[in-house]
Formats: structure tokens, sequence, C-alpha cells
């Protein structure tokens, strides 16, 4: 890779870190701690569930909420700060910069959520006494959730290039939540007919699928994950963020900053 | 300055490789994922709850869920299925959200009283549904008017018939003709003839045009039914004169049974098949019970839901 991208993205990761993001870790080995001791205590044979489940879901959420709100902010804080102006005057590209903040933010997301799964798989131990065949597919979530954050973190980027910080938050996480409906909104639009149906097929297919990348409830139960889901969600994740990332390069590079 | 052309055109590139590329990947993701299709998936079975979670916007919840069942029961009938086991509990948590939701309980009874492949074939949820709307709509006459239906063609139950639609009648804005129809029911629930005023009562009546289709396809299929027993009437004389099965239409005319050859609602001629009446494209006839194929089960037909 590029070193200019890799500076850009090592400073991007300093920057979050500086800012305090990964306290959030602190809340969340409080409600895991919490979690499995109180569930243990009040219900019956639904530890390694309620674990599995609590665990990926803060994962996920705490994950897609600093994905948002710090990836809105990459590009308009440089320009309010007008530090973007001393880092473009060095020989560093537009699209370098964009691309070195989003790798910044998803090695912040990765560490963040790194930390966090060991936080889930201690709690795991925890509640069980051991760590099964079956745990994989905990493992297999988790990389899911990453896949997850790549694909927002590249959206919340691709609409910080052209809109205002509070009107990115909303656009993301109005995406975040109509993409996790995605599955419906297909089955929508094939019912449909005639000029709607093209609409609300190219809409439906525009829209990120974070409802194949959640298999949150499958983890719970120790269910297997195919092979080829693995496959392609991979690829599904990283071709997504890759428009979108180029798409922000794009209105990046057009962009007016005087 | 740098040029920024070559950065845009490769960037542009990138940009819808990624996009036609991810639309790809999700047709394959989907495919590995079938149980994560609409039909199957009711997310939150109790009203209550969806109510809470709706934060007061029950109206465009409701909306939402009744979109929901249509889709559900569209995509269902259009497979030809015989289990539509998400379809009450949708149309309950629906007209839960919006117990004003007329249309939910107008649709929604019929989609679940029809037989199989026409409908659910649970002509008791039915009552249940329209009970539960007349319950809240008590002024909607056209609820007992359904109920009636439901209960003389799926339940056979020909008092209750007319007795709804007797309550249809004395309503306000109710259709008067419908006394004399309750009074008919009474006496001759199950004939043809009584089928037919009570389909035509709909299609005169009826302003949503789905269900004024769904009235005309079954006048059509009365028309059949009642065509195919006279034409089988012809043939059982014909053989009981000869001795044998008619050959061809030809052969009964020229025998004095008819002019020309039988033509069927759909405008399709009849046709004469070892001593049987069959019409001639039965997949698209649905609701007959004459004049099919023997051993083929009444069609499904255009769906009446996505047109």
């Amino acid at each position: 890779m590029n070193s200019r991208v890799l500076t850009i993205a090592a400073n991007t990761f300093r920057e979050a870190v500086r800012d305090r993001v990964l306290y959030n870790l602190v809340f969340f080995a409080l409600l895991m701690a919490g979690g499995s001791i109180l569930v243990g205590q009040i219900s019956i044979d639904i530890e390694r569930q309620v674990v599995v489940n609590l665990g990926l879901t803060a994962v996920s959420l705490f994950g897609v909420v600093i994905a948002i709100f710090i990836g809105i902010g990459l590009v308009s804080k440089e320009i309010e700060k007008r530090t973007l102006y001393t880092v473009l005057a060095r020989p560093v590209r537009r699209w370098e910069f964009i691309v070195g903040k989003f790798f910044g933010l998803v090695i912040t997301l990765v560490v963040n959520t790194f930390l966090m799964s060991l936080g889930v798989l201690l709690a795991l131990l925890y509640v069980a006494h051991k760590l099964e065949r079956g745990d994989l597919t905990v493992v297999v979530a988790i990389y899911f959730i990453v896949l997850q954050f790549v694909v927002v973190t590249a959206l919340a980027l691709l609409f910080s290039s052209f809109s205002s910080p509070l009107l990115s938050a909303v656009l993301a996480f109005a995406v975040f939540i109509v993409g996790t409906f995605a599955e419906d909104l297909r089955g929508f639009a094939a019912m449909s007919q005639g000029v709607t149906r093209v609409g609300a097929t190219i809409a439906a297919y525009l829209m990120p699928n974070f409802a194949a990348l959640n298999v949150i409830a499958e983890a719970a139960h120790a269910k297997p994950v195919a092979g080829n889901l693995i496959l392609f969600n991979t690829v599904y994740a990283l071709l997504y963020a890759l428009a979108a990332v180029a798409g922000a390069v794009l209105i990046f590079e057009r962009r007016n900053l005087k | 300055m740098k040029s920024r052309g070559p950065v845009t055109l490769v960037f542009a590139v990138l940009t819808l490789l990624g996009l036609a590329g991810q639309a790809l990947l999700v047709r394959k993701v989907d495919a590995l994922r079938p149980e994560a299709t609409l039909e199957e998936v009711l997310y939150i079975p109790s009203a209550k709850a969806v109510k809470r979670m709706g934060l007061g916007y029950t109206g465009l919840v409701a909306d939402i869920y009744w979109t929901r069942a249509v889709q559900y029961f569209g995509r269902k009938h259009g497979k030809g299925s015989t289990r539509y086991e998400l379809l009450y509990p949708l149309l309950d948590i629906t007209t839960s959200l919006d117990p004003n939701l007329v249309p939910a309980y107008e649709f929604g009874s019929t989609f679940l009283a029809q037989r199989p492949p026409q409908g659910a074939g649970q002509p008791e949820k039915a009552v249940a549904l329209l009970e539960k709307g007349i319950s809240a709509n008590p002024n909607e006459w056209k609820l007992y008017l359904h109920l009636g239906f439901v209960y003389y063609f799926e339940i056979k139950d020909y008092l209750a018939a007319a007795r709804a639609l007797q309550h249809a009648a004395e309503m306000p804005g109710g259709n008067p003709e419908l006394r004399a129809i309750a009074g008919t029911l009474a006496q001759h629930g199950g004939d043809l003839q009584t089928s037919r005023q009570l389909w035509m009562m709909v299609y005169q009546n009826e302003k949503q045009a789905q269900l004024r289709k769904n009235a005309e396809r079954h006048l059509a299929a009365i028309d059949n039914d009642e065509i195919v027993t006279v034409l089988e009437a012809a043939i059982a004389d014909f053989r009981r004169r000869t001795g044998r099965d008619p050959k061809s239409w030809a052969e009964m005319n020229a025998n004095g049974y008819g002019r020309t050859v039988p033509i069927d609602p759909q405008g399709d001629a009849y046709l004469l098949i070892e001593g049987r009446v069959e019409v001639a494209h039965p997949e698209t006839f649905p609701f007959i019970t004459k004049g099919l194929p023997p051993g083929q089960q009444p069609s499904i037909g255009p769906q009446i839901v996505v047109q």
C-alpha cells in the first residue's frame, strides 16, 4: 500500500485513540460482566445464549455508532480545524487522504472489536467453563460484524464527503436501518410491476445487505455457517466498501475546499 | 495543478465495478440464505409489542404490516402454496394496530377463507377476523356481507350466512336487496342460482377492482359449471340412445344436440374427450368444479392480489 495512505491511516488511528474512542471498552466490559452474572442468577440454562447475544449485539452496535460518529467527522473535522489544507499542501493527493482516513478508522474498529471479542470469549468461558468447536461460529459472527463496520465506515465517509456531519449521521443511520431489512426490500421490489419494479429493484440493490452479515442468532445456538457464505459475504462487503469509498473520492476530488 | 482526469476515471470505474459486483454477490448470498426470505419471518408475533415499538405511529406500522400480509399472500399464492401459516398472525397484528383498516378485513377474509389453492382454506379464522372488524367498525355493512359469504361458500352454514346478510341489509347504507337474498339463502342454500345472486351482488356493488374481478371470476366459474352440467346431460342422453360415447361436437349437433361447438365463458371451445367435457385451459380458469381433466385440481388462476 502507498506509504502516504499508511501514514494517514496510522494518524487517524492515533487520533481516535487520543479522542478516547476506546473508552467504550470499559462500558462494554461492565455490560458483559454484569449481564453474564445477572442472567446466570435469574434465568435457567440460557447463560451461553445471553452472553453471545448480548455480547455480539453490543459489539455490533458499539462499533456501528463509532463507525458513524467518527466516520462523519473524518473529513469535516479536518476542514473545520483547517488541518486538511496543511495535509493537502504536502505531496498528498485527495484520494490518498480519503483512502487513508478509511483504513485508519477500519483499523480503529478492528482493534476495538478484537478487544471486545476477547471480552465475549472470556465471558463465554466463565459461563460455560470451556470453549467448544461450536463456538467457532461466534468467531465467524465477529468477523461478519467487522465486515459490517467496513461497509458502514465507507458509507459514513461517502456521506461526509458531500454533506454536513449531522446530515451524514442521519443518512448513515437510515441506511444502516434500511440495510438491516434489505432482504425484505428486495422481496417487495420483486412483487411490484413495471417502472415501479425497476426503480424499487435498483434502490433495493443499492442498499447494503446487513441482514446477511448478521449471524448472531446462529452463533448463540452454535449452528455452523456455510463456508460459501463467509466467502460471498467477504467479497460482497469489500466490493460495497470499494464502491462507497471510490464514490467518496470522486466527490471529494471535485469539492471546492476554498 | 495536478490533473484529476485519470484519478476520476479510475475511481469512477471502481465505483461502478464495486456496485455491479456487490449486486451480483447479493443474489449469491440470498441463494444461500433461503430462510431469510420475506414470507416466513414474522419478526414480532405480539401486536402489543409491535404497538409499543411503533412509538405511537401505529397507523404507519399497520400499513406496513398490511403490505407485508398482501405480499406474503401474493407470493405464496403465486407459487401455488397451500400453507399460509403467517397470514392470520399478520392480519391480526395489522388490524390490532389499526382496527379501522377495513380493507384488511375485506381482503384478508377473502385470502383466508377461500379453499387452497385460491386461498388459505382457513374460514374459521376469516370469521374471527371479520367479527373483530365488525366489533371495531359496527357501521361497515360490507363486513357483514363478507361474513355471509364465508359462512355460505366455505363453512356451508346457510342460516348463519342468512343472518349476516340480513344484518347487512338492515344497516345504514346497506343494500336492501340483500334481505331477499338472505331469505333465499335460508331456503335454498347451496344451489348455483343463489351463488350467482350473491356474486352478482358483489360484482354490481363493489368498488374495489380486485374484489370485483374476483366476483367476475366466480360468476364465470358458475356459468361454466352450469354449461358443463347441461352438456353432460346431453351426452348422457346421447349415450343412452346410441349405446356409445359421441366422437365430436359435430356428431352431437348432427343428432340434434345443439347447433354449434359449445364455448366456455373464457371464449374457448369445450373439448369432448371420450365422452367427457373439458375446458380448453383449466390452468387459467379458477373456481370451476366441472369440466376439469381427470385428477386435476381447480387452478389458482390469475392472481387477485398482485396483478
